[in-house]
């Protein structure tokens, strides 16, 4: 009984210095003693993370083949790669907390761990390749600039080198709606219907409204995360409205209005019974994500068992 | 659980100009060096933030724990006297 008691009270002990060390401002290191509950929290975080920047690649992966010129398809194509490069500092961030990458992608694939929902949408037009860069990635860069400093060591290393990343990938997409809304009549209108599809979906990639939100207690406490969703998803309306009247895009909400006394954007409400059924299975594109990652992944398996037999074979060599 | 198949986890550290310090980046998975090499340079320096790359085995790395560290760099605490502004230099005294 005693020794319970003692076990209770050095787990409080390590408890009350962790969250000294957390609320000092001070980094969690891969060795340090933790809460479970941190740990979870962030192997559930960051892994979702991971895959969002895996799955990510497949709707721009969709216009490589077809982008519209031999620059845009370069562009394309190291955007992608920096986003294969994302989830791998991701991955490499979750495993250090003890989960490994095979477990990860079992999760993903079995539903258990989830990716960002705005990846269920399809990618219909060149358009959606200039909507995707600029508004999908300059809403994760809001959410990751926050993110630079969270408590987690390697988490916040990973947010660090990514924010220096993503900064080309908005500017290409921005770059790219600006050129069509330059251009003819249809082209014009074809960037206005992929603002028209990304709006919404993008605001909602900042997740629910902090009260309906079911983890951010924990979250907060623990400086996992330092601003709320709904103050994120403000920022992000209050920089990209004037982008978007800037090349004359209209932004899909009749609500949306300047209200000067708070110093940014009023907006309509979001549509959170689509935000559910997207995350339940129902988007329009939840079942090819998946399907697609695991038919990709079962291809791989042999280039992994050619590199394992390769290393057993030099490793015998090298022994003998 | 399932069998682990993502190869072999390696950590690597990268020189950002001649002469300067290698610098930890994060990890990368694969089966021998030479994988682990371009792996990481894949990963670390696409933009070219390197001009070298070191890959270590992830379990290959000794490290310090960090419930002794109070004890583990306690040695250097008391010895002021090996800081340069230790010492009281006579009034004039130039470049030192």
């Amino acid at each position: 009984m005693d020794q319970v008691q003692d076990i209770i009270s050095n787990d409080h002990a390590l408890l009350s210095k962790f969250e000294e060390h957390v609320q000092a401002g001070e980094a969690v290191e891969p060795r340090d003693w933790m809460p479970e509950a941190y740990r979870k929290h962030l192997i559930r975080q960051i892994s979702q993370h991971a895959h969002s920047e895996v799955i990510g690649m497949q709707p721009e992966g969709n216009w490589i083949t077809r982008a519209p010129s031999l620059r845009a398809k370069q562009i394309l194509l190291a955007k992608i790669q920096d986003e294969g490069g994302h989830g791998l500092y991701l991955y490499s961030a979750a495993e250090t907390l003890g989960i490994t990458r095979t477990e990860m992608i079992e999760q993903l694939h079995t539903g258990k761990a989830k990716y960002s929902n705005i990846f269920n949408y399809p990618s219909l037009t060149w358009a959606d390749i200039g909507a995707i860069g600029w508004l999908v990635d300059g809403a994760a860069i809001v959410n990751q600039v926050s993110l630079q400093r969270t408590s987690y060591a390697p988490y916040s290393r990973a947010m660090v080198r990514i924010c220096k990343e993503e900064s080309f990938h908005q500017r290409q997409g921005y770059e790219i709606m600006a050129k069509m809304m330059k251009g003819t009549a249809e082209q014009r209108e074809m960037a206005q219907d992929a603002m028209n599809r990304w709006w919404w979906p993008s605001l909602m990639m900042f997740g629910p409204h902090d009260s309906d939100s079911p983890h951010a207690a924990d979250a907060f406490r623990w400086k996992i995360k330092r601003h709320t969703n709904d103050e994120l998803r403000q920022k992000f309306i209050d920089k990209t409205v004037p982008q978007a009247e800037l090349i004359g895009l209209t932004v899909p909400d009749p609500h949306l209005k300047w209200n000067d006394a708070k110093g940014g954007y009023d907006h309509g409400e979001i549509n959170w019974e689509e935000f559910k059924q997207v995350i339940n299975g129902n988007g329009p594109c939840n079942k090819q994500r998946l399907q697609h990652h695991k038919q990709v992944h079962d291809n791989g398996a042999w280039v992994r068992e050619a590199a394992e037999a390769y290393k057993a074979r030099t490793n015998n060599q090298s022994s003998n | 659980m399932a069998h682990n198949n993502q190869l072999d986890s390696w950590e690597v550290f990268m020189q950002a100009r001649p002469g300067a310090n290698y610098i930890h980046q994060g990890s990368v998975h694969a089966s021998d060096r030479k994988m682990a090499l371009q792996n990481a340079r894949d990963t670390y320096s696409r933009r070219g933030e390197g001009t070298s790359i070191w890959v270590v085995p992830t379990n290959e790395i000794a490290a310090s724990n960090p419930d002794d560290s109070d004890m583990f760099f306690d040695p250097a605490n008391d010895k002021i006297y090996r800081l340069p502004t230790f010492y009281t230099m006579p009034e004039g005294a130039k470049q030192i």
